[in-house]
């Protein structure tokens, strides 16, 4: 049998990947954007798995939310993404220093 | 080795190698496909662990409408993927390095010791009957019917802020508009002109 620990090993593994990936295409906004949907899931893989052992449906409903809240996200953030290509012609995140940050 | 588990490191390694994939791809398009098998594969495990609803609204979702949007994206914008690429190869150590931190942590805190069999034992398989997708409605509907309405209007707010940040008036672009003609005038179109009559020859 697949055990809790399996699960949780495999998101883990799947968080640490993104978050390298968010380290090495610092450059490139869709990329980072790619690697913050891996992120999500591999969040949701815990709530799954931990929903799966204790025989509790909520689990479930909490990814069902963050399903909902990531594809918004996705939409808002591609949507600034063009917007930003339209006006700067670039998408390299150390280029947007207009307001000083 | 069962073939349960067999299924499930299979799809595991897929998924992970997948994951690596998006991650150090030169071409963008290559990166949001091979999210694609992640995302179908991630569907797999969560078929293994019972939980057939999401597992299909995963697919439907994130493979049929998610991706789809980022792929217009890549293609819409005209990328120059060698200055994209510029800090790949500077920025590589770091990431590793966090990475395997990060990784030999979590691996202490959630290995076998603490979440094995022993502590969690497998739960029994579903009986025949059991649905998942009414009894995740049952609870979506009755004891978070608040939050799923709450849900409901951020993806009411996402769909307006993203149409609205990238519609764009293009003032060469010639329209009808509709409001401006049912508002005319009789005399803003029409003009009569008296004069005289002229003579022949």
């Amino acid at each position: 049998m697949i055990s809790l620990s399996e699960y949780l090993i495999l998101g883990a593994l799947l968080f640490v990947i993104s978050v390298a990936g968010i380290f090495i295409n610092r450059k490139n906004l869709i990329i980072l954007l790619m690697c913050v949907e891996l992120m999500l899931l591999a969040v949701n893989i815990n709530f799954v798995a931990f929903s799966h052992f204790l025989g509790d449906v909520n689990g479930q409903v909490f990814v069902f939310f963050i399903l909902t809240v990531a594809a918004a996200e996705a939409a808002i953030g591609l949507a600034i993404l063009i917007v930003l290509f339209r006006n700067r012609n670039t998408i390299d995140v150390d280029d947007l220093d207009t307001m000083k940050g | 080795m069962s073939f349960e588990k067999f299924l499930f490191y299979l799809l595991a390694a897929i998924l992970v190698g997948s994951a690596l994939m998006v991650i150090t791809r030169r071409n963008p398009v290559h990166s949001a496909l091979f999210l694609v098998l992640a995302f179908f594969n991630m569907a797999g495990i969560w078929l293994l662990a019972e939980a057939e609803f999401l597992a299909i609204a995963l697919v439907l979702v994130y493979v049929g409408a998610v991706m789809v949007l980022f792929l217009f994206v890549i293609m819409m914008l005209d990328i120059d993927i060698a200055t994209v690429r510029a800090g790949f190869i500077r920025n590589l150590p770091v990431g590793i390095i966090v990475a395997v931190l990060m990784f030999a942590e979590m691996v202490l805190v959630l290995g076998p010791k603490h979440f094995g069999l022993a502590k969690y034992a497998a739960p029994e398989a579903a009986p025949a009957h059991y649905n998942n997708t009414a009894e995740l409605g049952l609870s979506l509907f009755t004891q978070h019917l608040y939050a799923l309405e709450i849900a409901a209007v951020i993806l009411l707010v996402a769909m307006i802020a993203a149409i609205s940040l990238t519609l764009r008036k293009r003032p060469l672009t010639k329209r009808q508009n509709v409001t401006e003609q049912h508002m005319v005038k009789k005399k803003d179109r029409l003009k009569i002109v008296k004069m005289a009559a002229e003579e022949k020859g």
